[in-house]
């Protein structure tokens, strides 16, 4: 794998993030050398690792009863938000 | 001896003989901070009626009744700013308090102010906070470490009898050892992350700062235990800290691995490190070198892994529901891209960047799925080490803090830093850093003491005994 | 050349539960605006997830119900795309191991709509297969304003289970019957009120159309803004042969996203389909593994109700009801249960269910809405069953019921209604009514069975007409051998 074929302008775009020109340069070199240094994982030999999408070590079923518990006031939602009006965060349009 | 420079331990017995009151203590405290903060710079805010205000009221029964308390910038106090030092959370108040937070109100503490740390926990030296350096109180001009780095300077500097921190690969431990204070990571699981903003979520774990190890078993006695609002919070039982403590370390089987004293051990470092064995040695402790033989993979598992972690925790940072908006007029998607361009700080954006990558399509199976079987074999490392082995003995950090600015345009060089911290978050297991020596530039050189899960107790002990043994702890930074 | 639809149903369904899935906040919208909201589900920093046990539980029943596997042990993942109604900017859902796997609707002749009831798509008994059944959490609502929209966060949070088909419908119908049947489950096991137009039911439409006998799906379009199960039909009759349209003339359906819009009776393009979303799945750290196989599935098990297929065939076979009024009874789950309340009162089951289908539902269509105790029309067939009324005055009381609400029983009492069933006095009656008629006795003797009635009458007016026709028969017929 080439792991310098990270496109950073593309990822900031998934990630939500308008990066400068300058920062799209300086994170291209640096990311790329962290990749670079990562990649002795693949070195690793894993194959005593089963292959399984759940953790064994993990405990489970830490359920919650399905009782009320105290919900914000309207205005503390609001609160923090940059906009709001009539107890709504308020956003420019959102087009479906 | 100050109020100020005294322990949890013996606070409480002058507070709750009467000999002094919770107020004294806060005036002392602020004008501690006062004198020294300028220099320091440790904390972001102190709020001083608010801190009288709680030493009236504050109840002296209670096991931290009347202790002043200084709090790390990413756990959420209600009523109180709570920033991460980054200006994307400026001005965000929280409507709610951490379980930790609570826990430490009912255990009578006096929350006494916000210390800095690196953006968003990311970072080994607090120069990553967007609001300003936090200095090493035995030397202004080197980094305290990171990224709790206010909260531990703040203890050492005796700003505060005692705070708290958050460690993701080291953030509680290596900043204690970089500024000479008891630091400990508890075992995850063990103390509640909710209210505590999101790092690396399977990493985070938040840990007190204190100036002795008693203080420590103090600490995590008030704030540990199973949360029904943390899922990951598990349910065993705390047991009683303090009674560890006294235990000798006679026939304590003590581990040595190899591979965290390799090349890039400080000389001072290893010459601490050799002494403190061979103390624990002529106390009749057993001393194994033992094997973690994928300790060289633990930076590269865990800045996959965090930083994967990240990328997702930061998504919510969008200029909608709080934080900062951008200014600039467009659609949703202009408010995003442009509110998270202004609003995080370089470090930040480069691990969001990374995380993003290594979780992409395409990319995840070499990468995160790839890190994850890696960190099997690390935890399994730790498992077998634990086998033959009560602790495990290593150096906190590589070296004694660096020079502000050493590290700053070489990220990679920053991360390996972490290099004896992170595979304890990785394995989830627990660890502390005790003060065990000074450079020959009169630094602060840390022990790393790695119990199994949930052992904290054998960390206490084997902690305090050498503690009790030596004089660093008497000693104090001047300003 | 013949074309035939392929469509498969992503359908979301609001589980019912007292709190959201992750948090304790109430699970209820409507209402005041950002009232049912915390730091969880308002995605604030800091703030954790914890499960919903009944949201579990309740997804598993679903399964159960539809015949899935469920799964034995499962997880929770992330799911990221930014969007303003999405607190955290990321979903919590299950990825590769959901709740449940596999299973099927079984569309059967009832749940197609009326007009084709008796086609053969109808008939056919087909069998839909799901692909499988996961539990996430339920987005924010938008309110939209002229330059800008504003966030209700009472929604956010909820649990939602998504339902996943396989594309195995083939017709409009065939959709509109699965959603049919879907629906009935979820109400019938409490798992929601599945009400489309209110949401509690959400439906993605997958349809692509192919020449019959080719086996590749053609380019599949989703169909979005369906608001209702006949919504979904009629937007398949729109889409289908638009989509045959391109094709047959040569050209090509791109992947899109449609919008229906009902009033025009047509669907518009809203976006072009490109690369796939990158969703970036992973592992939920904030939460732990959920194993089914020790306790949830069981509890599941307990609240599996007797669902509509199985009560249809008691109500036929116990009762002895027709194929019709079976299906109408136990079509929905409050008037299935209605009906077996009544049957508390009275065993004559097919007495109750005419009573019910012909005389209150003409009337009373709306089913939320029952007025009358169910134990009233057990009383009423038990009065006729008995004998003590007969079928012309059960009208007349079942008129009186229905408006005055009044007991069966004391409707007939204060009407003075009560049949004469002093059989004594009825054998007189009717030794009067021979001796009175002889031609019709003679008449009945030589075969013609229709004299009888002449004798009846007679009795009837002796009596008043509170005489049980049932029984002068029988007596009258004995006395003619």
């Amino acid at each position: 794998m080439n792991s310098n074929s990270i496109d950073v302008a593309y990822v900031a775009g998934l990630a939500r993030l308008e990066l400068t020109q300058a920062e799209t340069e300086t994170f291209q070199k640096q990311i790329s050398s962290i990749l670079d240094y990562v990649e002795a994982l693949q070195r690793i030999d894993v194959s005593s690792v089963a292959d399984n999408p759940i953790d064994p070590n993990l405990p489970t079923n830490v359920l919650r009863p399905d009782e009320l518990r105290p919900s914000l006031t309207a205005q503390d939602v609001v609160r923090n938000a940059p906009k709001s009006a009539n107890n709504l965060v308020i956003m420019p349009k959102i087009v479906e | 001896m100050s109020l100020y420079q005294e322990t949890i331990a013996s606070l409480r017995r002058k507070l709750t003989a009467k000999e002094i009151s919770p107020t004294e203590l806060v005036q002392s405290l602020l004008q501690r901070i006062e004198s020294v903060d300028p220099k320091v710079n440790g904390y972001l805010r102190v709020d001083s009626e608010k801190a009288l205000a709680q030493a009236k009221n504050c109840d002296l029964s209670k096991p931290l009744g009347g202790i002043p308390i200084a709090i790390k910038d990413n756990i959420n106090e209600k009523g109180e700013e709570c920033t991460c030092a980054s200006q994307i959370l400026v001005g965000y108040e929280a409507p709610y308090d951490a379980t930790v937070i609570r826990k430490l109100k009912e255990a009578g503490a006096i929350l006494l102010g916000r210390t800095n740390m690196d953006e968003f926990a990311m970072g080994s030296s607090t120069e990553h906070s967007s609001f300003k350096k936090t200095s090493n109180p035995w030397k202004l001009d080197h980094i305290p470490g990171g990224s709790s780095g206010g909260s531990a300077a703040v203890v050492a500097a005796d700003e505060a009898i005692a705070s708290l921190g958050s460690d993701t690969g080291g953030s509680i431990r290596q900043p204690a050892a970089l500024c000479g204070c008891v630091g400990l990571k508890p075992t995850y699981g063990r103390v509640s992350r909710y209210g505590l903003v999101a790092f690396a979520s399977s990493l985070d774990q938040i840990g007190p700062f204190t100036k002795t190890v008693e203080d420590s078993a103090l600490m995590l006695q008030a704030i540990a235990g199973q949360d029904h609002y943390e899922n990951t919070s598990r349910p065993v039982a705390v047991p009683d800290y303090t009674a560890s403590l006294q235990q000798p370390v006679k026939g304590l089987r003590i581990g040595i691995p190899k591979e965290y004293f390799g090349e890039g051990i400080d000389h001072d470092v290893a010459d601490a490190l050799q002494k403190s064995i061979a103390w624990y040695q002529s106390q009749g402790a057993i001393i194994k070198e033992i094997s973690l033989p994928h300790t060289h993979a633990a930076i590269a598992v865990y800045y996959i892994i965090a930083t994967a972690e990240a990328s997702a925790n930061l998504a919510r940072f969008d200029g909608v529901r709080y934080g900062h908006r951008t200014s600039t007029v467009g659609d949703p998607l202009t408010i995003y891209r442009k509110s998270r361009a202004e609003g995080f700080g370089p470090e930040v954006k480069r691990r969001i960047i990374l995380g993003t990558y290594v979780l992409s399509s395409g990319y995840a199976d070499a990468y995160y799925n790839r890190a994850q079987k890696v960190r099997q074999l690390l935890r399994r490392d730790f498992v077998t080490a634990f086998q033959e082995c009560d602790v495990l003995l290593t150096p906190t950090s590589p070296t004694p803090a660096f020079k502000a600015g050493e590290k700053m345009n070489d990220p990679l060089k920053m991360y390996l830093a972490d290099i004896c911290t992170i595979a304890v978050n990785l394995a989830e297991v627990c660890g502390i850093s005790i003060p065990c020596g000074f450079s020959s530039n009169q630094l602060p050189i840390g022990l790393q003491l790695i119990g199994p899960h949930f052992q904290e107790g054998t960390l206490f002990r084997a902690a305090h005994a050498y503690e009790q043994a030596h004089e660093w702890v008497k000693r104090h930074p001047q300003f | 050349m013949p074309y035939e639809a392929v469509i498969g149903l992503e359908v979301h369904v609001q589980v019912k539960t007292n709190t959201k899935m992750f948090c304790g906040c109430k699970n209820e919208y409507g209402g005041e605006v950002n009232t049912h909201v915390c730091p969880v589900c308002l995605g604030l920093p800091g703030a954790l997830p914890t499960p919903n046990e009944q949201a579990i539980v309740k997804t598993i029943a679903a399964g159960l119900m539809l015949g899935c596997d469920i799964a034995p042990i499962c997880k929770f993942d992330r799911k990221h795309y930014f969007y303003p109604d999405m607190p955290k900017n990321y979903q919590i859902t299950q990825f590769d191991l959901p709740l449940c796997l596999n299973g099927g609707v079984l569309l059967e002749k009832f749940s197609f709509p009326k007009d084709v009831q008796k086609e053969e798509q109808a008939l056919a008994g087909k069998k839909v297969r799901l692909t499988r059944i996961h539990l996430e959490e339920d987005v924010a609502k938008s309110f939209h304003f002229e330059d800008q929209s504003g966030i209700d966060f009472n929604r956010a949070g909820t649990p939602l289970m998504e339902i996943v088909s396989e594309a195995d419908m083939a017709t409009p119908e065939e959709a509109f019957a699965y959603l049919t049947t879907l629906r009935q489950i979820m109400v019938y096991g409490d798992i929601s009120d599945a009400d489309m137009e209110k949401g509690q039911m959400r439906c993605d439409v997958n349809v692509s159309v192919r020449p019959v006998g080719q086996k590749e799906f053609g380019t599949k379009c989703e169909l979005k803004n369906l608001n209702s199960i006949s919504g979904v039909r009629r937007a398949l009759q729109y889409e289908i042969p638009r989509q045959i349209e391109v094709v047959s003339k040569g050209g090509i359906i791109r992947q899109e996203t449609r919008r229906w819009d009902d009033a025009a009776g047509q669907t518009f393009l809203m976006r072009i389909k490109e690369n796939a979303n990158d969703y970036r799945y992973f592992p939920e750290p904030d939460l732990l593994p959920v194993r089914t196989d020790c306790g949830l599935k069981a509890e599941a098990e307990t609240m599996i109700p007797e669902l509509p297929s199985q009560k249809k065939a008691r109500f036929m076979q116990t009762y002895g009801l027709s194929d019709y009024q079976a299906e109408v009874l136990a079509q929905e789950r409050p008037l299935a249960d209605y009906y077996d309340e009544a049957l508390k009162t009275s065993k004559q089951g097919v007495l109750i269910a005419n009573y019910i289908i012909n005389d209150f539902l003409a009337t009373n269509p709306d089913l939320t809405n029952l007025p009358i105790p169910a134990s009233h029309f057990g009383e009423l067939a038990e009065l006729v069953g008995s004998a003590k009324i007969n079928s012309k005055q059960a009208k007349e009381v079942l008129l009186e019921m229905f408006s005055s609400h009044q007991s069966p029983l004391s409707i007939v009492q204060e009407k003075g209604l009560e049949q004469v069933t002093d059989l004594a006095e009825l054998e007189i009656f009717c030794d009067e009514a021979l001796a009175a008629n002889e031609r019709s006795v003679a008449d009945y003797k030589s075969g013609k069975m229709g004299a009888i009635n002449a004798l009846k009458g007679y009795v009837m007016k002796k009596t008043k007409g509170q005489a049980n026709p049932g029984v002068i028969d029988e007596i009258l017929k004995r006395k003619l051998i």
